[in-house]
């Protein structure tokens, strides 16, 4: 199967803060004020093939998350089409459009704060499952066990509640919720970044497990690049809102093209470097309410130029499944 | 000073946590030591013990809590013992601590001068202008720019790396002997993270000053530091040399979080798990704390195992089954 899962035309999302009417009122005597405007995704085409793990990778503030949630349909886009399955999610009937929350789950960075403490693990992972009539409600008991056991729980814990497990075993609740209502597709934002070493691995290693045995397609977020080298067929780089570079796992590792990605992977601390230098990059990442003109890196790139100061590069394919968006690959 | 004697030696650390539901015997038996310029790493996993090893040494345990016995030795003078007094002449001058949180140890109320200028004139009989250049050095050699400008600013008008290069000149005000850091990149872009480890870094080679690095980050310690303490469950498993430790772990912990992190070569491959997690402090299993993940336990690992004799350079490990090279 190689369908696509899903699609991302032009997508962009904008976070408005509206003018209060003191500030309306201040407006209409002389005052100059304006309403800020956070482009936290600009443009972004993207597709995810079916049974394919993508990684997204970005620093903090680069729009990765709101991108995440775009694609979970939790924000709408602000601007361009989102497909799954083909189909506009915009345009869809109630039927499909529900098919479509159910089949795109959604992992969160923190399992505390994304499980209802209130509630006993039963009934955080079979209140969905039951409510959508995918099960009976005399199943219920056995279908939790199945979740449980599945993502490594033992199901004699199924009374408890979410404050009762460690971060790692609460981590594998948010993950039996997820998979409760039988998706197709998971993003995972930063799921893995909260756990300890020994547990990140454990929970790597069940998401590898349940890619096989369900045959589950990922947008796996994270800033972390070991860990997406790890798990991702391919890999996509944001920077300020844009796509910077999207290649294959191993030729993004081996060949980065663009000097973000360049900088990025430079700074990865692995176990195999001892006593190296560290030569990092200058400068932070700028405010998204206030981005550089031009190429958004410019102001940290090594390489920039006058041009990238005031044209915006656009994606372009450098290599079969590669793009890159950056003005040196036009002298090449 | 003599050149010999080690910056910080400290032996048979014990601090427990006398709570109700029981004593947590949070260090249980902690020693090491770290010469004049060196890096140590001090690496383990949440609850292991390796926060409260740094509170211990700057004496910053609360009640419960509470150092039991062991001798802490910075440059010959025992902590453990010391007064309070003496503990505040020496905290903060001699002995700095970074925290993981910039947020929560500077003063969101006051401006960074005031807060700066307050720990120079803390330690040193200086008038407000020499502290003021002192604070203002102290902010360039971090690497924040126009440190004239930043010192009127509010810890809230930083960004997180701005705030932690803040926290580490705030530290260095005194050119501290021994830092003792603590996570203080965890919260951080790797960018940034990359950034700060440059600094800490360079301001260490330059400076002769001694670092314990306090983190759960195997592959941060090496790149950083000369040697390597492993802890688990209050009690370090495995101690030596970055390169020994790294490349011929001996403790099968060691072994599993090595493993456990992602790398170059095992791409796709499944992760070499430590199995369960991490006992709790109140309800520790007897003997080796780590039996019951460890896949060569036997009947002797119900007893606790002494730490054994240095296999290479200062490479020690406490482990009745160790691997050893050429059998593993």
């Amino acid at each position: 199967m190689t369908d696509t899962m899903i699609e991302l035309d032009g997508v962009s999302k904008r976070f408005e803060k509206k003018l209060d009417i003191a500030e309306k009122i201040y407006n209409l005597i002389g005052g100059n004020l304006r309403e800020e405007v956070v482009h936290a995704v600009d443009a972004v085409n993207l597709q995810v093939k079916d049974g394919e793990v993508v990684g997204l990778v970005g620093e903090s503030g680069c729009g990765k998350s709101t991108l995440g949630r775009v694609v979970a349909g939790i924000h709408p886009a602000s601007d361009g089409i989102v497909r799954f399955r083909g189909k506009d999610v915009a345009a869809m009937t109630p039927a499909e459009e529900r098919d479509w929350a159910l089949q795109v789950q959604m992992i969160f960075q923190d399992p505390m704060s994304s499980l209802n403490p209130r509630l006993r693990v039963r009934d955080v992972i079979g209140e969905a499952p039951l409510f959508h009539g995918l099960i009976k409600a005399d199943e219920v008991d056995d279908y939790v066990d199945e979740m449980m056991l599945r993502v490594g729980l033992d199901p004699s814990y199924r009374r408890r509640y979410p404050h009762q497990f460690s971060g790692g075993q609460r981590q594998r609740i948010g993950i039996a919720r997820a998979l409760a209502v039988r998706p197709g597709f998971l993003v995972c934002d930063e799921a893995i970044a909260a756990l300890d070493v020994s547990i990140q691995a454990q929970v790597i290693n069940l998401f590898s497990t349940l890619r096989e045995d369900l045959g589950l397609t990922y947008l796996f977020i994270s800033h972390d690049l070991g860990v997406v080298e790890h798990l991702s067929d391919r890999v996509v780089i944001m920077y300020l809102g844009r796509v910077v570079e999207v290649a294959g796992t191993e030729e993004l590792f081996e060949k980065p093209n663009h000097p973000y990605t360049i900088a990025l992977l430079g700074e990865v601390p692995r176990i195999d470097n001892r006593g190296r230098r560290f030569m990092p990059i200058k400068g932070e990442i700028p405010s998204p309410l206030d981005p550089p003109s031009g190429c958004h890196f410019h102001p940290r790139c090594p390489h920039a130029m006058d041009r990238c100061r005031t044209e915006q590069p656009a994606l372009k394919e450098i290599a079969p499944g590669r793009i890159s968006a950056c003005h040196l690959n036009d002298n090449a | 000073m003599s050149e010999t004697m080690p910056t910080l030696q400290v032996e048979d650390l014990k601090t427990h946590f006398f709570t109700k539901g029981g004593v947590a015997r949070a260090v249980d038996g902690v020693s090491f030591s770290i010469e004049k310029g060196e890096v140590m790493g001090l690496v383990g996993e949440s609850g292991s013990g390796k926060t409260v090893t740094g509170f211990s040494i700057i004496g910053l345990v609360d009640p419960p809590g509470e150092v039991v016995s062991g001798r802490i030795l910075f440059k010959g003078e025992d902590l453990a013992t010391a007064s309070e007094e003496r503990m505040r002449q020496l905290r903060g001058s001699r002995v700095a601590m970074i925290f993981q949180d910039p947020m929560m140890t500077l003063n969101p109320v006051l401006r960074i001068d005031t807060q700066m200028i307050e720990a120079v004139q803390a330690h040193d009989d200086v008038d407000r202008k020499t502290a003021f250049e002192r604070s203002r050095d102290a902010l360039g050699q971090v690497g924040i720019p126009s440190p004239e400008e930043r010192l009127k600013a509010y810890p809230h008008q930083f960004s997180g790396g701005m705030r932690q290069r803040v926290s580490i000149a705030i530290a260095l005000l005194h050119q501290p002997d021994l830092i003792i850091a603590d996570e203080p990149t965890t919260a951080l872009d790797v960018t940034i993270q990359g950034q700060i480890l440059f600094e800490v870094q360079k301001l260490c080679r330059e400076k002769g000053m001694s670092l314990i690095w306090i983190t759960h980050d195997l592959s941060v310690v090496a790149g950083l530091a000369d040697k390597i303490c492993v802890m688990y469950a209050g009690r370090v498993v495995e101690a030596g040399e970055i390169s020994d430790v790294l490349d011929g772990p001996m403790h099968p912990y060691t072994r599993g979080l090595i493993g456990s992190v992602p790398s170059h070569n095992k791409r796709g491959e499944p992760l070499a798990q430590i199995p369960g997690m991490a006992p709790s402090l109140l309800s520790m299993p007897s003997g080796c704390a780590f039996h019951p993940r460890c896949p060569r336990a036997d009947g002797r690992c119900q007893e606790v195992p002494e730490i054994s004799a240095p296999v290479a350079k200062d490479h020690t490990v406490r482990c009745f089954h160790p691997h050893v090279e050429g059998a593993s």
